[in-house]
């Protein structure tokens, strides 16, 4: 039965039926609702599990990985600011292979000073050597981190669930949670084979040289592509649970017939999707809901973009100096295929600018016709609202004699 | 089923206690490195039933060049300025396991005093029951020397060097000792590896005490320090001696006992050994102001602490460690 419940909330409740014996965070907006929730469960005793509420996320995330190392199974959130104090711990965490969960409630990062959602956090992460699922609504957050636990403990890889915050984690909106016997039998008692143990005493994060280095780093990298399988296998396995599957790797929806393609990771799907079935003009495309950033699932992304002319890839980050982020991932995989589609990648809802119904049809506009890819652009950006000396094309300001 | 019928090896080994060596030789620390008579000596005393997380620093460098490892412990190195919190982890999830296990934190003085105080002071604030060990050799030895928060006045480090515009650290080294003081934890000490037996007593006090529980180890560096490696024990010794490292224990931070000091010594019979100090015996007025300054930092600990002894005493600088006849109760 569907309870309507705000997405934070949900995600508190869908944690706690994954039985985690420590949970620690540090509260940054808006990541907030997530673990107060968590907090009231376990202080009215509906959550029996240890909880660190800690001074740092850096801290946050070391207490997490020393009680996953320790035997127990951790849960973490976060989200912007919070991401990058971590960062340097969350290269560790998954370097040492330790299983654990974080839902980062992606957040833009300063500066400027902005609380709202883009995708800038875990885009700056994404080299941590962590498992990285996007969500595309609430109930795909809940269903995720039901298998980022199960995926976790396969892959012994630590997996990130980034849920857009407040679009999604404060909306209330109607959900089905599991029920407990559903989660119970889905996930397997935790288990670290390279735990802490006095009976087996054994030395982790230990100083490696050159001799070994290479190895550890490709080790971690076959671990990571071959989680792929097990991210497929754990979303298929939920869907028999629970009836509901959230698209595995990657997800064809839209028109799968249609020849031109948008890329999206996240929320914003719903809002094209709704466009699209409103669209004046009946446009219809090919959506790819790209779920599993981390692994990148180059080989199912060529088979979703067959038959494909056109593919708009919409980042939610920048990267200052080169463009989009998923765009060059994108089309760096498709280069592999006979007949690649033309990509385009445009990025809008930065800092959390509205991502009205009108983007589909300016998605759409901005690559009619278009002969050869168009240069990256901030679709929704008005550069008229910047002084004269900073926009793109200003000249260099002279130097000072 | 309890922990002890679960692991009746253990209880095995706890009663061979202190022969148990949490870390072994072959290591790869320089020779007369007082960090790892340090790390023995603790390991030796709180070990086997317990686990590491230890902060980057000499002390994890030198034990862990993979696929070798010295611990005979389990152990987990993380980053430099976690140790206290991937510490706490690790006793939050021994503690919901229903396990007694215990959690010790390892730390340079870089990742006690400065990068790692964070993650200590909540540590200890929050209460978890981890004893927090500082392997205080008063720099950043792991990146070549360079100056802590521990570093004492007028030192020389690689970046605090002497020269005509400076003498060495220009600050004071923190008092730590008063910070964790600050908690109010049940108990905290300094101890160094020139007393060992008294080190091993504080050791197993802090851990029959439980909670978060601090010993500050002085444990000389002869690379850092410049002096002999034959010589880390006398050099540990001059530090009490001189009243520069009183040896003092707290409970909930009021002080209960303090290493009294049989004959004190004169500051500059412990700076002389050490070439970190070599710009202070230049005889000319800069030096020798600094060398008053030194001086006068030590009288004040001795008068603060009350550390001048009033006899021969069995528990002191020259009674703490010597075999009596009979034995002694506490060591
Ligand atoms: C975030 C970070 N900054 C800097 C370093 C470099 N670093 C490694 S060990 C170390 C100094 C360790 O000093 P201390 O804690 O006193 O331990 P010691 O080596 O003296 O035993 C430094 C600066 C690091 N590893 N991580
Ligand atoms: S540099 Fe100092 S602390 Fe490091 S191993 Fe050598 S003697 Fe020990
Ligand atoms: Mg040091």
């Amino acid at each position: 039965m569907a309870l309507p419940l705000e997405g934070s909330q949900a995600l508190a409740r869908t944690v706690a039926l994954c039985r985690p014996q420590v949970v620690s965070a540090y509260p940054i907006t808006p990541q907030t609702h997530i673990v107060e929730g968590i907090a009231r469960l376990v202080a009215d005793g509906q959550l029996e599990c240890e909880m660190v509420s800690v001074e740092s996320e850096h801290s946050a995330a070391s207490v997490a990985l020393g009680a996953a190392a320790a035997g127990s199974r951790a849960y973490t959130a976060s989200a912007s600011q919070g991401i990058l104090l971590m960062s340097e711990v969350l290269f560790d965490i998954a370097g040492m292979r330790v299983p654990l969960v974080m839902t980062c409630a992606n957040r833009a990062v300063s500066a400027p000073l902005s609380i709202w959602n883009d995708h800038q956090d875990a885009m700056a992460v994404r080299d941590a050597g962590w498992i990285q699922l996007y969500c595309a609504s609430n109930q795909e957050a809940v269903d995720t981190t039901v298998q980022a636990f199960r995926i976790a403990e396969h892959c012994s890889l630590p997996v990130m669930v980034c849920v857009d915050g407040f679009t999604l984690t404060h909306t209330l909106e109607p959900l089905e949670l599991p029920d407990q016997a559903q989660v119970d039998d889905y996930l397997p008692a935790y288990r670290f084979a390279h735990g802490l143990d006095p009976d087996a005493p054994r030395s982790l994060g230990t100083l490696v040289t050159p001799e070994h280095f290479t190895e550890a780093r490709l080790g971690h990298h076959a671990a990571l592509q071959r989680a792929l399988g097990a991210i497929e296998a754990a979303d298929a396995d939920w869907a028999a649970v629970s009836g509901r599957g959230c698209g595995g790797l990657l997800e064809v929806r839209g028109d799968p017939q249609a020849r031109t393609g948008i890329l999206v990771m996240g929320s914003v799907l719903g809002t094209l999707e709704d466009a699209m079935d409103a669209d004046p003009r009946g446009r219809r495309v090919r959506f790819l809901k790209l779920r599993s950033f981390r692994p990148f699932p180059a080989e199912a992304l060529r088979r979703a973009c067959q038959g494909l002319d056109t593919l708009i890839v919409l980042d939610r980050a920048l990267s200052p100096g080169s463009g989009g982020i998923v765009g060059p991932e994108v089309k760096a995989a498709l280069m592999d295929m006979t007949d690649p589609p033309r990509v385009h990648n445009l990025a809008a809802g930065l800092g959390g600018r509205d991502l009205p119904l009108d983007l589909y049809g300016r998605l759409l506009e901005a690559v009619e016709g278009a002969e050869a890819p168009l240069p990256f652009t901030l679709i929704d950006a008005d550069p008229l609202l910047l002084p004269e000396a900073d926009r793109p094309g200003a000249p260099l300001p002279e130097e000072a004699p | 089923m309890s922990a002890e019928e679960a692991h009746p090896h253990l209880e095995t080994l706890r009663g061979h206690q202190p022969r148990f060596r949490g870390l072994e030789a072959g290591h790869r620390a320089c020779q007369g490195c007082g960090e790892a008579l340090a790390a023995r000596l603790v390991t030796e005393a709180a070990g086997p039933d317990v686990m590491v997380a230890n902060a980057t620093g000499c002390l994890e460098v030198f034990t862990t060049p993979w696929p070798q490892s010295a611990w005979r412990l389990p152990w987990i190195h993380s980053v430099f300025g976690n140790a206290a919190a991937v510490a706490a982890g690790m006793e939050a999830a021994l503690k919901q396991q229903g396990r007694r296990t215990r959690v010790l934190a390892f730390a340079g003085d870089g990742g006690t005093f400065d990068i790692g105080f964070q993650a200590l002071s909540g540590m200890m604030e929050r209460g978890h029951d981890v004893l927090f060990v500082c392997f205080d050799n008063e720099a950043y030895m792991n990146t070549g020397v360079q100056r802590s928060g521990s570093t004492p006045h007028a030192a020389m480090t690689n970046t605090s060097p002497p020269g005509t515009a400076r003498m060495g650290k220009r600050h004071m080294k923190k008092d730590i000792l008063a910070i964790i003081a600050a908690h109010r934890i049940p108990y905290a000490a300094t101890a160094s590896v020139a007393y060992p037996s008294d080190l091993r007593k504080k050791v197993r006090r802090a851990m029959d005490t439980g909670g978060p529980v601090f010993l500050q180890v002085h444990s000389p560096c002869p690379l850092g320090w410049g002096h002999d490696s034959d010589l880390t024990v006398q050099v540990a010794r001059l530090a009490v001696q001189t009243g520069l490292f009183p040896l003092v224990e707290m409970e909930r931070g009021e002080l209960i006992g303090t290493l009294p000091i049989r004959e004190v010594r004169p500051v500059a019979d412990y700076l002389r050994l050490q070439q970190r100090f070599r710009h202070l015996f230049a005889g000319d007025f800069r030096a020798e102001k600094e060398l008053e300054h030194l001086q006068a930092i030590a009288d004040r600990n001795i008068e603060r602490f009350e550390l001048r002894g009033t006899g021969k005493e069995r528990y002191d600088t020259e009674g703490a460690d010597t075999v009596h006849r009979g034995g002694d109760r506490w060591a």
